[in-house]
């Protein structure tokens, strides 16, 4: 399907735009056309695909969790009930591995964020073009279908998991005592400045590496997809060599897409044990 | 890379996923594996606590088995005791009413040949008296001599 743009690069740029809603440089709401249109929205814009998708997967994991819930006995599970039982207890024994504290908010935010990212990355396995082939169809200029390659997305992510560290740094170890961790260590007390720099820089690293490293990975291997499918205009034999590339790929990001949302969830954890920690 | 709005829109949607989340999927699963949880730690103390009344009750089965052989063994050893006994208070009784009945037909026997002896005697008087009459009918008064025989009746 390459054959339809003027050159890779635009196939490229194209399967790596979001749809994005705003006010367009006429004055007009509506959707972007291209990236620099897109940026010229300002932050008043709304990426309309990465929200659909990610709304979606979300309501998939809670209305299928939620069913298992209500139909939740103590008898014997059956089907549904067990999968969902199989992952809660696989996050419940996460969470008491790596939390080491009381707070009932802690295991199902890590159930939230596992499955929620899990999903969302689970949408890099569709082939990249069905979908937007799909929408492009039915006149939808431009369709990611993998929030997670959004930075937004796994920024909206780790942002309210940091305010969630700062909440409960402050409220476990009041605001001096989390103010003293900053600013008292690893150096002594007369050499605040530098600790301050290094600890603050080590608390904002948090949500941006935690951000990054979800983003980073999924957008690269996104992009390996698209970089398979441009061999797919080529001459037959590299559309097969493609396809076999394809197969590869997908069958590692089976472990990626895994191993991320796990990472993701980990870290979550881990960040919220630190922030209950009294000591360092 | 360009931030919009999607950032607060993600943040207000995951926001919203973790508070259902913790509302309505984490309790109740949980809840349900907890209570099984209980009920198959129940269960394995309830099967402990039967096989150990099993035991007990074994062990007093087994008990109850020895005291019943141990009294059926005196009950026996009894009822032998006094069959021996009864045996031999029969043979006593048998042997004493032999006794008795020899004793009283010895009596018997006794008392008929005294009987005999006597009317043999009575017979024997009888005659010598007839005897001795007929001799001396002639010579001897009848009335003189009564009280010689008479004398002579109660010596013999």
């Amino acid at each position: 399907m390459a054959t339809e743009y003027a050159s890779s690069g635009e196939y490229i740029k194209h399967h790596l735009q979001n749809l994005t809603y705003g006010q367009l440089p006429d004055g007009t709401w509506g959707f972007a056309h291209g990236a620099a249109e897109a940026k010229s929205m300002g932050f008043w814009a709304i990426n309309v695909d990465s929200m659909l998708f990610s709304i979606g997967l979300g309501l998939i994991f809670l209305l299928l969790f939620r069913m298992a819930a209500k139909r939740a006995t103590a008898g014997t599970p059956s089907g549904l009930q067990n999968f969902v039982e199989w992952i809660v207890e696989f996050i419940d024994s996460s969470v008491r591995g790596s939390f080491s504290h009381q707070n009932a908010l802690v295991a199902p935010l890590a159930l939230t964020v596992f499955m929620w990212v899990f999903l969302m990355n689970l949408m890099d396995l569709f082939p990249v073009d069905w979908l937007p082939y799909v929408a492009g169809a039915a006149g939808v200029p431009h369709l990611k279908v993998v929030p997670s390659t959004d930075p937004n997305v796994t920024f909206g992510m780790s942002l309210s998991i940091f305010i969630l560290v700062l909440f409960y740094s402050v409220k476990m170890k009041g605001a001096g005592g989390f103010f003293s961790e900053l600013a008292f260590q690893p150096f002594p007390k007369f050499l605040f400045p530098v600790n301050l720099l290094l600890e603050g820089v080590g608390l904002i690293a948090k949500p941006i590496s935690l951000a990054l490293r979800l983003f980073g990975n999924m957008y690269a291997g996104e992009m390996i997809f698209i970089l398979i499918a441009l061999m797919f205009g080529g001459s037959w034999v590299l559309a097969v060599f493609g396809g076999a590339l394809q197969w590869a790929w997908a069958v590692f990001h089976i472990l990626i897409i895994t191993l991320q949302a796990f990472i993701f969830m980990t870290l979550t954890i881990v960040y919220l044990d630190m922030a209950h920690a009294e000591h360092h | 890379m360009n931030f919009n709005a999607t950032l607060i829109g993600q943040s207000i949607t995951f926001i919203f996923f973790v508070w259902f989340c913790m509302k309505f999927v984490w309790p109740p699963i949980m809840n349900a594996l907890e209570t099984r949880k209980k009920q198959i730690a129940d269960g394995l103390a309830a099967a402990d606590r039967g096989k150990h009344e099993l035991e007990l009750a074994a062990k007093k089965a087994g008990d109850n088995m020895r005291d019943a052989k141990a009294q059926a063994a005196e009950v026996i050893a009894q009822a032998e005791k006094r069959a021996a006994q009864i045996i031999e208070d029969a043979k006593t009784a048998a042997k004493e009413e032999g006794d008795r009945q020899l004793a009283a037909a010895q009596a018997n026997i006794e008392q008929e040949a005294n009987r005999a002896r006597e009317s043999l005697r009575e017979q024997v008087a009888g005659l010598a008296v007839a005897g001795a009459e007929k001799i001396l009918r002639r010579e001897v008064n009848a009335q003189t001599h009564a009280d010689l025989l008479g004398q002579l009746k109660a010596e013999l």
